[in-house]
């Protein structure tokens, strides 16, 4: 029973090595899909792992077998196993719910300070303007939804590049990817393994607002140049905020300008392929989890004495 | 015929366009010249009477002009209570989680590796 529950605390770490691939596919839609999905999936079955190997030790104290109705001691897996077992996914399942509250908190925070930022304010539309010098742009999700644009982003573009923009944003709130970047955030807290998730989430939502961008204004170039020259325009703005750590690889906004200005090209097996595996893997994780849940519980049932051990 | 598939897009949608324009502009503009640089095409009286609704909602503000009127961004009161608000925002660097930001901060390598990207795409 502990090897089946420790499969899907493994299977985590495997997640992000075809995940990075995904994220910059062709397809975004697809593959924002099936990354939230599998990431959701794996996050669960982490959990009930988790669950799985904190119940052995919690039935062999007194109270929790007399509330358990248990007539045996319940005898699951190697018994040196049993206690740090038991102690690792204690610590890990309050760790969860530590960080879990924590976010939530402040995300909600976070959300309410943003939304009267741009409630209140002179409206057109669904455009909020704030007057500031530096260039920044982003949907915020609520009814209504709202584009929130600041003064000095509206000046670095051309009218065309802000049509392109405010697709761009109107499409995160048509598609409502923030559920999606919220299901990524939640799932991070639930293992390390699916912390690079959140980053490949958070590039498939971007990328799918792009080719939405794209679609409106029918032009790719146009849409590639309004995200290359506001990213260029936002490091250069005074007071900018401090540099994030320097990556080896390349962020975000040069994969989807590049994205974006390449041609629709072959290679699309890729996705599909990378897609399936990922949720082969999340089917194996949850699979297992399953499978382990079933042994506990005819464990459980056997320690009640509703069954004969051995039969 | 590109008038009307213009105009067929959702009044909210024209009437942030036309304001994004007049942030974007140096100085007050007429509805000719708004109409002029906008990305869309759309007939000047459309572009006039999005400009007086703007103006009724007090988003613009407006001067005489000639035998019409030109058009100016309202630096409305709370203007400044949401910069700061905004400012605070920024501080977080954690903000996109719900807030899906336009651009991402760029590393050195991001920066040469897009103005390369821009100046291919130029050509």
């Amino acid at each position: 029973m502990i090897v089946l529950l420790v499969v899907p605390l493994l299977v985590p770490f495997a997640a992000p090595l075809l995940a990075g691939r995904l994220a910059g596919a062709r397809h975004p839609v697809a593959a924002l899909w099936s990354l939230t999905l599998a990431a959701v999936v794996l996050a669960v079955s982490t959990l009930v792992a988790l669950g799985g190997l904190l119940l052995p030790g919690v039935l062999r104290l007194p109270v929790a077998a007399e509330l358990g109705e248990l007539v045996h001691p319940l005898a699951v897996g190697p018994e040196a196993l049993l206690y740090p077992a038991t102690l690792f996914s204690a610590a890990a399942l309050a760790g969860w719910v530590w960080a879990t509250w924590r976010s939530l908190v402040r995300q909600w925070r976070l959300y309410r300070r943003a939304r009267s930022a741009a409630d209140g304010r002179q409206a057109a539309g669904d455009l909020s303007i704030v007057d500031d010098v530096r260039p920044d742009a982003y949907a915020l999700p609520g009814r209504p939804g709202r584009i929130v644009v600041t003064s000095g982003m509206l000046r670095c573009l051309t009218p065309q590049e802000h049509a392109a923009l405010f697709a761009h944003e109107r499409a995160h709130l048509s598609g409502r990817h923030h559920l999606f970047l919220a299901a990524a955030e939640l799932c991070a807290r639930c293992h390390p393994g699916l912390r690079p998730l959140r980053g490949a989430i958070a590039l498939a939502a971007e990328r799918a607002a792009d080719e939405a961008a794209a679609l409106a204004t029918g032009d790719r170039r146009l849409t590639a140049r309004a995200i290359g020259r506001a990213a260029l325009a936002a490091r250069m703005a005074p007071d900018t905020r401090p540099a994030f750590l320097p990556s080896a690889t390349t962020g975000p906004v040069p994969q989807r300008v590049s994205a974006l200005l390449r041609r629709p090209a072959g290679r699309r097996r890729l996705v599909p392929a990378l897609a399936v595996l990922l949720l082969l893997c999340a089917g194996i994780s949850s699979g297992t989890a399953a499978a382990g849940a079933l042994v506990l519980h005819r464990g459980v049932e056997v320690a009640q004495g509703e069954w004969r051990a051995g039969r | 015929m590109s008038d009307t598939s213009a105009e067929r897009r959702p009044a909210g949608e024209l009437e942030a366009s036309v304001l994004a324009a007049l942030w974007a502009a140096d100085g007050p503009r007429t509805a000719l010249q708004v109409q002029q640089g906008l990305p869309m095409p759309l007939a000047r009286t459309t572009v006039a009477t999005i400009l007086a609704r703007l103006h009724e909602k007090g988003a613009v503000v407006r001067q005489r002009a000639g035998r019409g009127y030109a058009y100016s961004p309202a630096q409305d009161a709370h203007g400044l209570t949401a910069r700061r608000m905004h400012h605070e925002l920024d501080k977080d660097s954690d903000r996109e989680v719900v807030l899906a930001r336009f651009v991402s901060q760029l590393s050195p390598d991001d920066e040469r590796v897009l103005r390369e990207l821009l100046e291919a795409g130029d050509q």
